[in-house]
């Protein structure tokens, strides 16, 4: 083509992921010559809201930054400060947490594979379209998610912003037959998410792999969820608490999420294909096979197929928490107390979505003086915009209303939430 | 009587099988706080946006539609939003939402008393 074409893709308001944002594409005579993904979620005061707390309210007032995965930011949480104080949660209180944060991968992973990212695969605009033709997909994820929901009610305290974690353990341990309740729902969950598997890898993916820094938590022997060091694809081997001199966080100019870069420069992203490229070993032998089955590679580096790693994560989370059920024993005390000492502490666990560190620095009474958080959104948003470039650049003959719909499933790979990723520290308009 | 939990999804487990459900919800549409909007879902959807103070769910508007494509939604069913005013975290309750909801039980109690009694 000869004539000089230009045209702009862009969504105004993006659907099916967490929170808001938009997406501007540009493409000038067959080149992408602009990619900008736009966080206009109000940006939130966290941070600042933190300084002045104390260390034992932390976990509390960040898991309101995310409705979907309050459990991750608790966690992180209460690590860093763990970590800070001398203490280290072990045996079955660390069980209990462990299983609570599976409780959340579940109905995270299930609300994402089911509700927000298959309606792109199966070709319909919305969840509610997709119900009509594909009920039991619907009623699957409903399922599932509610076998997760059921754990964090019962090991939380609540389903919705969960109450019973705290700095040092938990504030209440079940009994052994208040998780024998669970049981049933999740041996169900269990046969649900194998069926993910096997659906989601019978999806048309377009051919597209990246080559990105995958980087992960690792834990010799298990799945990285609750703690470990900071590994990468590329050779990256770090205690959390060198997690700034590795990773800076930079502002652009078309988004209030703060953008994340390998210190030095280079894209890395975080999240489901990450954890799998790396502790691939550590899955469970169930989901390790089911993965193996269906033709998934390790590592996975077409980011479309995401959906797949992420049911594969789902048969994981049903089963390790199956594990965790069975081998439970109450233990002695819910908690291990835990004195303050002044210092900065770190903390990186996995959220469903990936990677999310947290940095407190508190006094000696335990007052928290400085806070940073980093979720693995802000992280992914480099990731995503190279990934909508190339894409685009692969598919410029689409026409528009199609071009655009490919941007947005590119998206959604990320499952990203963009309410996590906007921490503004000056406020100025409050909007509801 | 179900109080949610936070999760508009399981609404639709909640309701299968009713012949008749109410719902009420925080509403933002840049009304005057303490507005009481009231929608009949039985024959049409809620207009979307208007639900959606909290993103991270699954909203009440899609959960009604989903219970709708899956044949699970009640024929009647009604729902009440109350203009809010103050959304951010650890605000107490505004004076204007609080007599809309005074107002909003009283007459809930005498719609549901009569279409308890139309029943029997």
């Amino acid at each position: 083509m000869t004539e000089r074409r230009t045209k702009t893709i862009k969504t105004d308001v993006l659907a099916r992921v967490e929170g808001e944002g938009a997406m501007r594409v540009r493409i000038e005579s067959g080149r992408v010559t602009e990619v900008q993904l736009k966080i206009y979620e109000p940006p939130r005061f966290f941070e600042a809201f933190l300084r002045g707390r104390d260390f034992t309210e932390a976990l509390d007032i960040t898991s309101r930054i995310c409705g979907i995965c309050p459990i991750a930011y608790q966690m992180s949480a209460v690590t860093a400060m763990e970590s800070l104080c001398g203490v280290e949660v072990g045996g079955q209180l660390r069980a209990l947490r462990r299983l609570l944060y599976c409780g959340e991968w579940i109905e995270s992973h299930a609300l994402h594979v089911f509700m927000l990212h298959a309606p792109d695969f199966l070709g319909f605009e919305s969840a509610v379209a997709m119900a009509r033709d594909h009920p039991t997909i619907v009623t699957d994820a409903l399922a599932l998610k509610k076998a997760g929901n059921e754990v964090m009610r019962v090991v939380g305290g609540r389903e919705v912003h969960p109450i019973n974690l705290r700095v040092g353990g938990v504030h209440r341990a079940p009994r052994k037959a208040e998780l024998a309740t669970l049981v049933e729902g999740l041996e169900r969950a269990r046969e649900i998410a194998l069926g993910a598997v096997r659906l989601t890898a019978s999806f048309d993916f377009p051919d597209y792999d990246q080559e990105l820094e995958l980087v992960a938590l690792a834990q010799p022997g298990e799945y990285p969820i609750d703690r470990g060091r900071i590994i990468s694809s590329t050779g990256l081997d770090i205690a959390p608490a060198e997690y700034e001199s590795e990773f800076v966080e930079q502002h652009v100019p078309w988004s209030h999420a703060l953008h994340s870069q390998r210190a030095g420069g280079g894209s890395y992203l975080v999240g489901p294909l990450a954890r799998f490229a790396t502790s691939f070993a550590t899955l469970t032998p169930l989901a390790r096979e089911v993965a193996v089955d269906v033709g998934l590679r390790t590592p996975e580096r077409n980011p479309f197929r995401s959906i797949v790693v992420r049911s594969v994560e789902l048969v994981h989370a049903v089963d390790e928490a199956l594990e965790l059920i069975a081998a439970y024993e109450e233990p002695d005390a819910p908690a291990i107390e835990v004195a303050p000492r002044a210092g900065i502490g770190h903390g990186a666990t996995e959220a469903p979505r990936g990677l999310l560190y947290h940095r407190y620095e508190i006094d000696a009474d335990g007052t928290i003086l400085a806070a940073n958080i980093v979720p693995p959104t802000s992280q992914n948003q480099v990731a995503i915009e190279a990934d909508l470039r190339g894409v685009v650049e692969r598919s410029l003959d689409l026409p528009d209303e199609q071009l655009s719909r490919l941007c947005e499933q590119t998206i959604r790979n990320y499952d990203p939430c963009i309410s996590c990723a906007t921490h503004f520290l000056k406020l100025e308009i409050e909007r509801c | 009587m179900i109080e949610d939990r936070g999760e508009p999804i399981e609404l639709i487990e909640a309701c299968e099988g009713a012949q008749a459900a109410w719902l009420v919800d925080a509403v933002c549409s840049g009304a005057r706080p303490g507005t009481l909007h009231r929608f009949d879902v039985g024959e049409r959807a809620l207009p979307s946006g208007l639900f959606r103070v909290s993103t991270h769910r699954f909203g009440l508007a899609d959960a009604l539609e989903l219970a709708r494509a899956l044949g699970r939604l009640p024929p009647r069913v009604t729902v009440y939003g109350i203009e809010g005013s103050r959304f951010a975290p650890g605000e107490p309750l505004s004076p204007a939402v609080a007599a809309a909801a005074e107002r909003l039980a009283g007459a809930l109690s005498t719609e549901l008393a009569a279409a308890f009694a139309a029943v029997r």
